[in-house]
């Protein structure tokens, strides 16, 4: 099948929106929760519990063919609503297109299907978005802690967890240190 | 602030803390690690075993053994890792059945830490990630901002940043060459290849002030134009370089040795590598031409002519070679850059973004108010969420920038090309020997600081 | 020359040795002469055994010691241990540009026994620190330990919940190597300052420096342990003696 090569950033927004369509179409008439076509970037937010049909969709039906997944990130949106994000970045090798399918969870209960079996490569990135975000991919393989140790508590890249560190002793704080220079 | 996941004491104390949201306990998971289907029939078998009999005898633990599997640890301190890398390796004999690849020993907190300073305090943190090609760090960020700023960038500074990330290209692939052939016996190359590194090195030196992490890209362009002499030097460089290529590739494909450990050693499918998101050097060793330079061209990349070196079957000699004739390619394309180099400006003039010139400030009051702006708050980004994916030594250098219209970025995430290529370790290094495993290790290229970030 | 006498520094205006002069200064002679003399002076403080031992000690091992630091500073062997973006600057020490050979240093280590110094050449993350700990104390003395970097000195620009803020919280370190990452040189100047350390202060080891007893391996107290004392009452006797007693956690005197 030979693909006609197309000008400027694709898809473009109305490119975006027969994506959308086809979702509502194929998969659901109600999994496209918002499309967003920002600075050339097509994006597109689905419902959680449809994340998977979605993906399979993309990946596999003839005229989409997002058949690479280049990464996968969690966000954290914190004073906004359903907070946590998972963001998928699909590519499209043959047309060189990149989309964004993104699940908005409640923090409470961070559930989503784990896309490994569809692609092997988030393996590793839903470890890291578990480690760091405490989103729970149910389904997934191995779910633990990839980079930070096992045994430690909270989740570090949320936005309400302290940053730590120690503060740097200048001339102005020197009375409160620890007082070990004298 | 409640974090649910951070218990109290008491609730430690009472045993009443809410349960980690899987439900094991963190000792049953670090048993838990499945090693490899074979191990898991011994067991399987060993169970049976004793529920037959009902009680442990010897003959459980001494199986055959042409069956008996064995778990090795290497790492995280091991000089062949390239890095704080653990592998746990299962062995039948010494022929590899899985590696489970566990990392995190130099997790920095990058990400994290980069949402505490303004956008462009950023730059030297970002470029720590991935210590040994530390130019395309900070072009993947500077990219992703000047994309959400809608900036654009001169075409002088793209033809810079061009020419600096070729040179660090060339630096990557001397450091991956000079320790990989380390790891395999041949000593020499790591001094031959260190002195080119050096010499790199010193072209960095003399256009940015610093040897590595330069911080020599700026959002909306690069940081000083290039000092007289730079040119000169650089054309020097890259007319004697291909001959010291042709040198190494000469010492390294006449050694028996060598060839016998990269021929037929480690290789996977094109498919099986696109599944696993394997991108770059490995992927083009099998035959697929992907690179994002001619694929997706950014920063000018249009504007040379330059080949994209692929490989055939995709086993270890394929890497290695793909690697060396990428150092070819580096070199014309510098070539061509710095006879192309356009004259102009080196950083964007809008000076919301960059700060005015020195002398301007002795004259202009607009510029010493913007310049007051800059240095306290930084640069105030619109909203918005990008992802910006460039082609770095190892692959697919993804930055996620997420705004909230503050000067300080919302969320920041790389997605880098060794964190998601060790997961291929696994598929590449089954059913070769233990000792074909730090081959593969070697041609894989971890750099453990973008892996664990 | 006897290999005894060997401090020619003793030897006023070149003067040359006469074997069968007894005043010599230097000769074989006249130490004995000297230990005598000392002897008859401290006799009845102690005795014995006890008193040949300290004899032995204040009068001949002085200038063996200097001997053997000498030699132990010329070879310091480092161990192969990159932790980040320092350890890339620390291979290049090797190689022909700075030739850490010059130095008596290049022959890298990969086993924590073979190995008397450690480089932490890069960030030490809390997932790390313990690791690094325990190949600290598979070390052999004695061992020393150079911090290479903002990030093993301080913590450097990564103050956050991952990095370990300063790898001197875990380890006695004897040299800090500030930059990010160092020169190779500056690298070679702090490998310099350590020679020079262990040259002049033999007897400054580590433990006595930072008040470090009971940081091996194993507690004091136990079965291991190479010797029978009260290790808090040890420490605060150590700390009357130097007038340094520190000020309690948390208070700080003005
Ligand atoms: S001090 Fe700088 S160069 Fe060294 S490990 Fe830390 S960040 Fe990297």
């Amino acid at each position: 099948m030979e693909d006609p090569p197309r000008e400027g950033p694709v898809p473009d927004a109305p490119g975006l929106e027969l994506i959308a369509n086809a979702l509502r179409e194929h998969v659901g008439a109600d999994v496209v929760v918002e499309t967003s076509y920002y600075r050339e970037q097509a994006c597109v937010e689905v419902t959680p519990s449809a994340l998977l049909a979605v993906l399979k969709f993309l990946k596999e039906d003839q005229t989409q063919g997002y058949g690479f997944l280049a990464s996968v990130h969690g966000v954290d949106y914190l004073p906004e609503a359903p907070r946590l994000g998972v963001h998928y970045e699909l590519l499209n090798m043959r047309r060189v297109e990149r989309i964004r399918v993104k699940v908005r969870l409640e923090i409470d209960d961070p559930h989503v299907a784990s896309a490994v079996e569809l692609f092997p490569t988030a393996d590793f990135q839903e470890r890291e978005i578990y480690d760091f975000f405490g989103v729970i991919f149910d389904g997934h393989p191995d779910l633990r802690r990839i980079l930070m140790p096992e045994d430690y508590e909270g989740f570090p890249q949320r936005r309400d967890f302290a940053l730590g560190g120690e503060p740097v002793m200048f001339t102005h704080n020197e009375p409160e240190g620890p007082g070990w220079y004298e | 602030m409640t974090d649910r996941s951070t218990p109290t004491p008491e609730e430690i104390a009472e045993g009443t803390s809410p349960p980690d949201p899987l439900g094991v306990s963190y000792r049953e998971r670090e048993e838990s690690i499945t090693l490899s289907p074979l191990g898991q029939q011994i067991a399987e078998q060993r169970e049976a075993n004793r529920a037959e009999r009902g009680n442990v005898s010897q003959a459980d633990t001494a199986l055959a053994p042409e069956t008996e599997l064995l778990t090795m640890n290497i790492g995280p301190h091991h000089p062949a890792t390239h890095g704080v890398l653990r592998l746990l390796t299962t062995l039948e004999g010494e022929v590899v059945k899985e590696t489970k690849p566990l990392i995190g020993y130099v997790h920095t907190g990058i990400e994290k830490n980069c949402e505490d300073k303004s956008y462009w305090k950023v730059i030297p943190l970002i470029e720590r990630m991935d210590y040994v090609s530390y130019y395309f760090n900070a072009l993947a960020y500077c990219m992703a901002v000047e994309k959400l700023l809608d900036e654009e960038v001169p075409e002088r500074a793209q033809y810079l940043r061009v020419i600096h990330l070729e040179l660090c290209r060339i630096h990557s692939h001397m450091v991956w060459l000079g320790t990989s052939a380390l790891d395999l016996g041949a000593i020499s190359m790591f001094w031959y290849c260190f002195r080119e590194r050096d010499n790199v090195l010193d072209l960095f030196e003399m256009s940015s002030g610093q040897r590595m992490h330069t911080r020599f890209f700026q959002i909306g362009g690069v940081f000083e134009d290039i000092p007289t002499g730079f040119a000169d030097k650089l054309r020097d460089f890259v007319q004697q370089m291909p001959g010291r290529i042709d040198q190494f590739a000469d010492l390294l494909d006449s050694n028996e040795i060598f060839l016998q450990r990269m021929k037929g050693i480690g290789a996977v499918s094109e498919e099986r590598l696109l599944e696993l998101g394997v991108t770059g050097p490995l992927l083009r060793a099998t035959g697929n031409p992907w690179d994002l330079r001619k694929a997706a061209p950014y920063s000018s990349y249009d504007d040379f002519d330059f080949k994209v070196p692929v490989g055939t079957v995709g086993d270890n000699y394929d890497r290695y070679k793909v690697r060396l004739m990428e150092l070819y390619e580096s070199c014309k394309i510098i070539e061509q850059a710095l006879d192309g180099l356009p004259e102009g400006p080196w950083i964007t003039d809008n000076r919301k973004v960059a700060l005015p010139p020195r002398h301007e400030l002795a004259t202009s009051m607009e510029a010493l108010i913007h310049h007051f702006k800059l240095v306290t708050e930084g640069i105030r980004v619109p909203a918005g969420e990008v992802y910006l994916p460039i082609e770095s030594p190892r692959g697919e250098l993804g930055c996620f920038v997420r705004s909230d219209g503050s000067s300080k970025p919302a969320r920041l995430h790389m997605r880098e090309p060794s964190f998601v290529n060790l997961q291929a370790l696994s598929d590449m290094a089954k059913d070769t020997y233990l000792a074909d495993l730090i081959a593969t290790l070697a041609m894989l290229d971890p750099i453990l600081g973008g892996i664990d970030r | 020359m006897t290999p005894d006498s060997a401090n020619g520094s003793d030897n006023p205006g070149g003067a040359l040795p006469n074997p069968f002069y007894t005043d010599q200064p230097g000769s074989p002679e006249e130490f004995r002469a000297r230990q005598l003399r000392a002897r008859e002076m401290l006799k009845g403080d102690i005795e014995s055994d006890d008193f040949e031992k300290y004899v032995e000690e204040a009068v001949m091992l002085t200038t063996l010691d200097k001997a053997l630091n000498w030699a132990r500073s010329q070879t310091v062997f480092p161990m192969t241990f990159g932790l980040a973006c320092c350890a890339i600057e620390m291979m290049s020490i090797v190689s022909a540009r700075y030739d850490v050979a010059r130095f008596g240093s290049e022959a890298f280590r990969a086993s924590p026994r073979q190995a008397d110094l450690l480089i932490l050449s890069g960030r030490v993350s809390i997932k790390m620190a313990p690791v690094i700990r325990r190949i600290y104390d598979q070390m052999l003395e004695p061992k020393w330990v150079i911090a290479m970097g903002a990030c093993s000195s301080s913590g450097g620009v990564f103050s956050n919940y991952a990095i370990v803020q300063g790898a001197d919280k875990f380890l006695p370190i004897d040299v800090h190597v500030p930059g990010c990452p160092p020169r190779p040189e500056a690298l070679i100047y702090g490998l310099i300052k350590l020679q020079r350390k262990i040259k002049g202060n033999p007897d400054l080891g580590w433990r006595e420096r930072y008040d470090a007893f009971g940081t091996e391996e194993y507690p004091y107290g136990t079965a291991n342990a190479p010797h029978d004392v009260d290790l808090d009452q040890l420490i605060a006797e150590r700390r009357l003696q130097k007038g340094n007693g520190r000020p309690a956690a948390g208070g700080s005197s003005a």
